[in-house]
């Protein structure tokens, strides 16, 4: 199922002027931004809990909202599932009753098979007969997760559902997550202004700034971009996606191959021919000019510069190797020391990886 | 009871909770739906309705009473069309006096229910409704239970002022013994009457009770209730 959404919505200084996409296979998209650049209430539009000023939304086949032929589908039938940054529980119920809120009101409902599925695929079991106040931060975004899947959304919206929790919650929750994106087939908007959640879930990235739509596509192509975030919002480094190729047990490594080249990282415990994203922050990656003799240095790949933007004392390259990005950042005195420009053939030396959300050098 | 006090006495006791209990039941539906309107609505004229709803709190309650007697009495025109077509006759009745009381407390109510609908999270109302929940399913299923505190606070605070009423009874239904007489009249009664004075304090001490008691229980209810919806 695809969805298209245009909106349009001036609010004093705020123009919000947004147009995308999401939902089609892969299913995750993640809408991806600063504070403030508009990502909630775009969120809120699709949901129907606000009505732009002129736009059209639809989804699948169906039109939820057009300002011209004055259609506004209101909230409670647009089946669009909404999971909020605060997890908005009912405190009067308990998690069981929270849980088949959506699922009584649903038009179809679906069996009791896929309730009792949803609790096991969320972890569920022990908290139903408990109130949301005696809940910790992550089984609340759980809670939420399922009450939102077992009302039978079209589309599920994700509004910073882990941005309240500290990160050993959040390492909690991502593998449900992951479960969830893996075994249900609903078109997913992730709503998140953190990379690494992004990383882990998301096919495809829309990225707002200040009301607008200023990149849209594969997660791999928009992170290794320069030109979208400057300052404070500069992104940490590109995001690659690889295939697990050999356990070195006896040193315990692991081999990871991606595009015709070979990473070794430390052991990861996942079947041969698995396929990990893996994240090389652009301060993990040195540039040499020839390739590097008697280093301790596992990880040397050879690209060619595509792109250089220089930012204060320091510049970001983007490297291009056979199809993937990857980004360095260095100094401006060793780029002009080393006289690179775009289309001069590099050694990257590679620091650390991160791999999935866990940290690995 | 019996022995403490006299049967006079105790149809005034079973008086004062009749008049309390139906005035204050009488009136929670209609003060749930104008703390609804005022807490969740805003429309022209809101401060005005605002006003007219808070409007017992200051006025005089024998003007109220007075004002009830010149629309309700029989030979007034609203008194005279109730009672030729429903039979139902306020002045020199118990009913009356509950009608009298259930004015003079309604803003009590009012507000109490209006504090807890303010204070819930406007966020659980958007969650409901992305799941299916319309108006009125919302009405149920959220605003009602989740304002129970107040719907309570409320009732427990008009019950009390209700017993507590005199000068609307007084010139509304007047003063008959076993029909309008309740405690606060008995008192008065007695005061009146030469040597009454042990009855006027054997009503008082009554009164003192009747009022600790409301207290304790609602302090209990609510906290119980508080309880039940989580909070």
């Amino acid at each position: 199922m695809k969805a298209g959404v245009t909106l349009q919505h001036r609010l004093g200084d705020f123009t919000l002027d947004a147009a995308f996409e999401f939902g089609e296979s892969p299913c995750v998209t993640a809408l991806f931004g600063p504070s403030g650049a508009g990502k909630s209430t775009v969120l809120a539009a699709i949901a129907g809990l606000f009505r732009p000023q002129s736009g059209r939304i639809a989804l699948g086949g169906e039109v939820l909202f057009d300002s011209e032929r004055r259609i506004f589908v209101p909230a409670r039938d647009r089946r669009v599932g909404i999971v909020f940054q605060d997890a908005r529980l009912f405190p009067h119920m308990n998690v069981h009753a929270n849980l088949l809120y959506g699922w009584r009101r649903a038009a179809a409902r679906a069996q009791d098979q896929t309730i009792d599925a949803v609790i096991a695929l969320l972890g569920l079991e022990e908290l139903l007969a408990r109130k949301p106040r005696t809940l910790s931060g992550g089984e609340r975004a759980r809670v939420a997760l399922g009450r939102a899947l077992l009302m039978g959304p079209r589309a599920l919206l994700l509004d910073e559902p882990l941005t309240a929790l500290d990160a050993l919650r959040k390492a909690e929750i991502l593998p449900y997550l992951e479960r969830l994106v893996q075994e249900t087939k609903i078109p997913m908007l992730y709503v998140s202004h953190a990379l690494d959640e992004v990383t882990r879930l998301a096919d495809r990235m829309v990225v707002l700034n200040e009301g607008r739509i200023v990149a849209e596509g594969s997660l791999f192509d928009v992170t290794a971009r320069l030109d979208l975030f400057t300052g404070k919002h500069r992104l940490p480094g590109a995001v690659l996606e690889a295939q697990i190729a050999r356990h070195d047990e006896p040193h315990g490594l692991t081999e990871l191959a991606f595009d015709g080249e070979i990473l070794v990282v430390p052991h990861i415990g996942r079947t041969i021919g698995d396929k990990v994203r893996i994240r090389i922050d652009a301060d993990d990656v040195m540039l040499a000019l020839t390739r590097p003799e008697g280093l301790s240095a596992n990880n040397i790949l050879a690209a060619e510069i595509s792109a250089i933007r220089e930012d204060g004392p320091n510049a970001d390259v983007q490297l291009r190797l056979n199809g993937a990005l990857l980004i360095a950042r260095i100094t401006r005195r060793s780029l002009e020391r080393l006289d690179l420009k775009p289309g001069t053939q590099v050694f990257a030396l590679i620091k650390s990886v991160t791999v999935g959300g866990r940290e690995s050098s | 009871m019996e022995g403490f006090l006299t049967a006079a006495e105790l149809e005034a006791l079973d008086l004062s909770l009749r008049v309390a209990f139906v005035a204050v039941l009488a009136d929670l539906p209609f003060a749930f739906f104008a703390a609804l309107l005022l807490a969740r609505c805003r429309f022209r004229g809101k401060p005005l309705v605002d006003g007219l709803i808070h409007l017992p709190l200051v006025l005089p309650p024998v003007a109220l009473g007075y004002l009830l007697l010149i629309s309700f009495g029989t030979r007034a025109p609203l008194g005279a069309f109730l009672f030729a077509n429903f039979g139902i006759r306020f002045v020199f009745s118990w009913t009356g006096a509950a009608l009298a009381a259930a004015i003079l407390t309604f803003p009590f109510q009012v507000r109490a229910i209006r504090l807890s609908l303010e204070a819930q999270d406007r966020g659980l109302a958007e969650a409901a409704e992305t799941l299916g929940a319309g108006a009125f399913d919302r009405l149920l299923s959220l605003y009602i239970p989740l304002a129970a505190p107040g719907i309570l606070a409320g009732l427990v605070t008009a019950f009390a002022a209700c017993l507590g009423e005199f000068g609307a009874i007084i010139t509304f239904v007047s003063n008959i013994p076993g029909e309008t007489r309740t405690i606060p009249l008995a008192i008065y009664t007695a005061i009146q009457a030469p040597g009454g004075e042990a009855a006027a304090a054997r009503l008082a001490a009554l009164s003192i009770m009747l009022a600790l008691a409301g207290l304790v229980l609602a302090d209990w209810v609510a906290g119980r209730t508080r309880m039940l919806i989580g909070q």
